[in-house]
This record gives C-alpha cells, structure tokens and sequence, in this order.
C-alpha cells in the first residue's frame, strides 16, 4: 500500500502538505494514463507509484494499457526508435495497422476522463477517438527533437490533435501545434532501487555479486551500448589507475541494440587483463543490487554520449555521491557543475575529474550532501505528482 | 497589549507549471532577437522565476540569460553585464526586457563576430503558469504571522516577496503590506518592503524577514 504520508520523512519540509492541499482541488476528477505496458521503461515504473500515490490523494487515477498482435508490437517499437532518430522502415501498410488495431483498444478502454495522459507512441493515435469532453495530453518521455522524417510525418498529426504534449526537457520537443510543458522525470526514493540499506544488506549484497569493499569504487550503471560508453569509461579509469589503487565496476544491461554483444565482449576482454576491473551483468529487476552498488560506490561516473532523461545521476545523488557525467541529454539538468559533480566532455575530461575528486576527498562528501539534497528538491517522485496534480488543475479548470 | 488584525494573513505557496515555447538561441544575436518577441510572461520566468528555481543552490548569475551566456557562450563579459540587471528595479516587464535587449545590442555592436553556443547547451525559452495554493491558517497577529513564516514551504516567500510585486501589481509585496495596513506598523513593514531580494535564495530572505520580526516581537515585548 502506497500512502503519500510515507514520503514527508523524505520530501522537501512542506511539499507533503501541499500535496494535500492541492489534491482537495482535485478530489474525485478522473485522471486516466495510457501506456504500451506496465513493466520496463521509466515511464511505467514511475507509474507504478504515481498512479497509488494519485489513489491515496482521492483522485480517481487509473492505468490502462494497449495491445495488439506482434505485427501491432513490432511497428510500436520501430515507430518508437524512429522518433528518436534511429533508421526504421515503416511501411504504410504497418503504419495502418498500428491506428487499426488502437481503434480496436479505444473500443475495450473507457476513455472517458477529466484528463487522459498518454504515455509515449504505442497508444498515441488513440486521440482520434477522444469523447468530446475531458482533456487530453500526449507524454512524451525521450528524445525526439531529431525524429526520422517519416515517423514524424506520421505522428505529429495525431500529436496536434492532443490539447497539450509534455516533454521532460524544452529541446527533447518539435515545433507543434498545441501547447508543450516541460516536466521532469523522478525517482521513487522509497523503491527497492532507492530505500535506504543497512550497511549488512550492501556487505552482503555486493558480496553476492563478488565486489570486494577494500579499495575506493568507481561505478558506472548503464547499458552495455555505445550510447552509455562503458569503453570510455574503462580508459578513464585507466588513466586514474597509474596514480590511485581503484576498482571499476561496470554494472548493467545488455539491452537490444545490436552492438551490445560487441562492447560487453570488449569489456570483458578489458576485465581479464585488470583484476581491478568488474562487469556485471544484471537482470532488468536486480534493483536491491545496483542500490547496494550505488550506496558502495565513492563516485559514480554516467559517461553517456547519448542520451535522452535516464535517472542514473539523480539515484546516485540520492545516496549522497558526486556523479561525473557526460554533457548530454538530462545529465547537465541532474548534475550542478562543481556543486554535485562535474559533466564533461571526452574519457579525458573523466579521468580529470576522477582524479580532482579522488586528490580532494573533502570534496567527495560535500558535493555527495549538495547532491542529495538537489534531488530532494527536484527530482523524487513527490515532485512529479505535484506536476502531474498542477497539469490536472491548469488543464480541466 | 497584543495588535490583532482585521483580515488575516494566509500564506499562499505556488507550484510552476512550465511551458516551452518555439523560440530559442545559439548565439548572442539569436538571444536578442527572441528576446524582443517573446511574450512578457517568458522575460518573467528567465528573470524572477529564476528565484524560484534556483531554491538550493544559489548561483553567480541573477537570471537564466547571464547564466546561458556565461556557462554556455562563454561570455563572461555578456555574462556580467546582464546579471547586474537587477530585475526588482523595473516597473514593468517591458522596461526590464528593453534594458536587458539594450544590454546585449551594445555588446554585440563592439565585436566583430557573434559568441555563440559551441559544445554548450542552446537557450530555449521558456514561460509558466503558476497554481497558487493556500497553506495553513490565517495569522492575526505578528507572532503568528511569524510562526507561519518560520514553517511554511519556500514558493511562499517567492509568491508574497516576488510573484506579488512584479506580476500581481503589489508593488510592497504582501508581508510588507499586510503589516502596514492591517497590523498598523509602518516602520518594520518599511524594513521588510526595503529588503534586498536580488541575488540572494528564497530562504536568506525568510530569514531576513524573521530577523526584523523578531526585533519587532522584543520591541513590542520590551
């Protein structure tokens, strides 16, 4: 049972009762999210709360999700990774069934709500069978400001029919019809990824998973793709290693990208020939392992050279550490330069900023405390519902 | 004796709902441009709402143009000029957009070549809608009124200190006022009006607020 009350020992002194206050403004309105499923991805883990969180406030929130046949799935996510500009072909004919077998979905789902917010492209087009009252809002939760021409042809007319689109930054969006809002993704600092350990759970854990405690841990979490630079991140750390005993820990995913195969090789390669270099492999659910990884680790690294709004800075700030990123994406709007961390640029920049960490170590618990409490005011899921309750209000009133 | 007031004081936090807009800058020349066509309520937001913002950290620039121009232009003498442009001191959006676009038309007159965005961030403007929320009960005297400020969330100090005297027209701002005319006491309303709120964080404000009302409370006590 999620109670919003649970949070005030976290949130930011005063937010729980303004969370209270401004849900008597909206007790009893219906508040409908439609998404492609209820597991993986950040947007249906952040409404795996949100949506209780919404319950326990009076609102009448619920959650629905579309399906289809593998045809209606696999032109989903071709659609998906063409607004973020990756090369797809899209058939019409494919195109056609997606908007099919969603009026199909419109006929199963009531649509009919105060607000409906639609989460991302597999249930976008159900706009076309909107009712004629209530508010609708497309969320968009990546990066599409540079789409494949096509797929943005085919989107944005359905887009411009939504009263409003909302994108977690101003440059993530296209120029559209409609007004766009800017909110910011969160972190539920109550989940298993992010509740507080006692120091036998992450000996334990990181035991487990054969980290030993015994030198300063650089980590990084992340997908094994060129897109996170885990290769990047092993040459800095090669560069910090000639002046300080170390140990890295590369932990994650292998993802879909077809890449994946060829970077996790290369890593492991890398870690046979240095003890002091550790991969990891994880499964999508081992969130106790990398919260134990993250509360063990004394700075952790998100070198991305492209990303879209991952939470990895704000969850390791949350557990007071400085994280040195890569200047792209979310990461300069998680991390405060020279007061959380550092973004940088290249694998040199990395290992400055490595290195300029570990040579002040003062500054490792300062910039670790400023980071907490960076994301305790903006980015923990109580925020988020604040957003969500002021769109509900600015929306339907 | 203890002076009650005939209206209440109710603090009223806020919650910014932020909204982009289709303008945006990767040079200088870019920069002033969108900020002679942007709707007033976007120099509002660059400018004042920086303060709120801005809540935990407070940085070397005033509003969101100097930063850019600083952090990503690389502009340090853009940089300064704008944020010493305190906002507080216009009567109204349009002047401070005027002397903000001034700012940046005599620098760029200067240079042979426009700064502009190498491996920083583009400026995208930005407005927003703010949703006002009531908090608490009313305070009738200075010592309640002085309880609540002590306890209430920070978007209270920037709605009765900021939002109020550039957007909603009341110019003293409401702390300053409400004590004026409903506690009847001039001379610390005159202190609290007088505060500097430019380049500064929501909460040395509270606190400069606390400090004249608790030197009120002893004078008043004494």
């Amino acid at each position: 049972m999620i109670r919003v009350e649970d949070y005030r020992r976290v949130a930011p002194p005063g937010v729980v009762d303004i969370i209270q206050t401004l849900s008597e403004r909206v007790r009893g309105r219906r508040m409908l999210h439609l998404s492609g499923g209820r597991f993986g991805g950040g947007a249906a883990e952040i409404l795996q709360t949100l949506v209780p969180m919404m319950t326990d406030l009076g609102i009448d929130a619920a959650w629905e999700i579309t399906g289809g046949d593998p045809a209606f799935y696999s032109t989903a996510t071709a659609l998906h990774a063409a607004l973020r500009g990756a090369e797809r072909v899209l058939t019409d004919e494919a195109l056609d069934h997606l908007v099919e077998m969603n009026r199909v979905n419109a006929k199963k789902i009531s649509l009919d709500a105060d607000l409906v917010l639609v989460h991302d492209v597999q249930p976008a087009t159900l706009v076309q069978h909107r009712a004629a009252t209530g508010r609708w809002a497309w969320r968009c939760h990546f990066d599409c400001s540079r789409p494949q021409r096509r797929a943005w042809s085919f989107v944005r007319p359905f887009v411009n029919q939504y009263d409003a689109a909302i994108f977690s930054l101003p440059g993530f969006a296209r120029r559209l019809g409609v007004p766009k809002y800017v909110i910011y993704p969160s972190i539920d600092p109550l989940s298993e990824k992010n509740r507080e350990l006692t120091p036998r759970e992450i000996t334990s854990t990181l035991g487990t998973l054969g980290v030993a405690q015994d030198k300063p841990l650089l980590l990084q979490v992340g997908a094994f793709n060129a897109d996170d630079d885990p290769l990047g991140v092993v040459n800095a750390y090669r560069m910090v290693k000639k002046h300080y005993d170390v140990r890295l820990v590369l932990a994650g995913t292998l993802g879909a990208d077809p890449e994946s195969p060829g970077v996790l090789a290369e890593l492991r390669e890398a870690a046979q020939r240095d003890r002091d270099i550790l991969v990891r492999e994880l499964p999508p659910d081992a969130h106790v392992q990398i919260n134990a990884l993250q509360r063990a680790a004394t700075i952790v690294l998100q070198k991305s050279v492209r990303e879209s709004f991952g939470l990895g800075a704000a969850e390791a700030m949350w557990k007071g550490k400085p994280v040195i990123g890569g200047f792209v994406g979310g990461l300069p709007h998680q991390i405060v330069y020279d007061v959380t961390g550092y973004t940088v640029h290249s694998v040199e920049g990395a290992a400055f900023r490595l290195r300029h960490l570990l040579n002040n170590r003062e500054l490792i618990a300062r910039m670790g405390a400023a980071g907490r409490e960076h994301v305790r005011r903006s980015f923990l899921i109580t925020r988020h519902l604040v957003d969500y309750m002021a769109l509900l209000i600015h929306l339907t009133s | 004796m203890i002076r009650r007031a005939k209206h209440p004081f109710v603090f009223t936090g806020c919650v910014e709902l932020r909204q982009a807009l289709d303008h945006r800058a990767t040079d200088e020349r870019e920069l002033l441009e969108r900020l002679e066509e942007v709707p007033a309520g976007s120099v509002f937001y660059h400018t004042h709402g920086y303060f709120l913002r801005h809540r935990p950290i407070t940085t070397a620039y005033g509003n969101d143009f100097a930063a850019w121009v600083a952090a990503h232009v690389r502009d340090q003498v853009l940089a300064e000029r704008l944020a010493v442009v305190n906002p507080f001191e216009f009567a109204t959006l349009e002047d401070l957009r005027e002397e903000l676009a001034s700012v940046i038309h005599d620098h760029l007159v200067r240079l042979s070549s426009v700064p502009r965005v190498e491996a920083g961030e583009i400026f995208y403007f930005q407005q927003s809608h703010i949703v006002e929320v009531a908090l608490g009960p009313g305070a009738e005297t200075l010592a309640e009124f002085r309880a609540g400020l002590a306890a209430v969330d920070a978007s209270a100090i920037y709605m009765h200190m900021v939002e109020a005297r550039t957007r909603l027209g009341r110019r003293a701002g409401d702390f300053a006022e409400w004590i004026r005319f409903s506690l009847e006491m001039p001379e610390l309303a005159e202190k609290i009006e007088r505060l500097d709120t430019y380049m500064t964080n929501l909460e040395r404000v509270r606190a400069r607020v606390l400090t004249l009302v608790d030197s009120a409370l002893e004078g008043t006590a004494a």
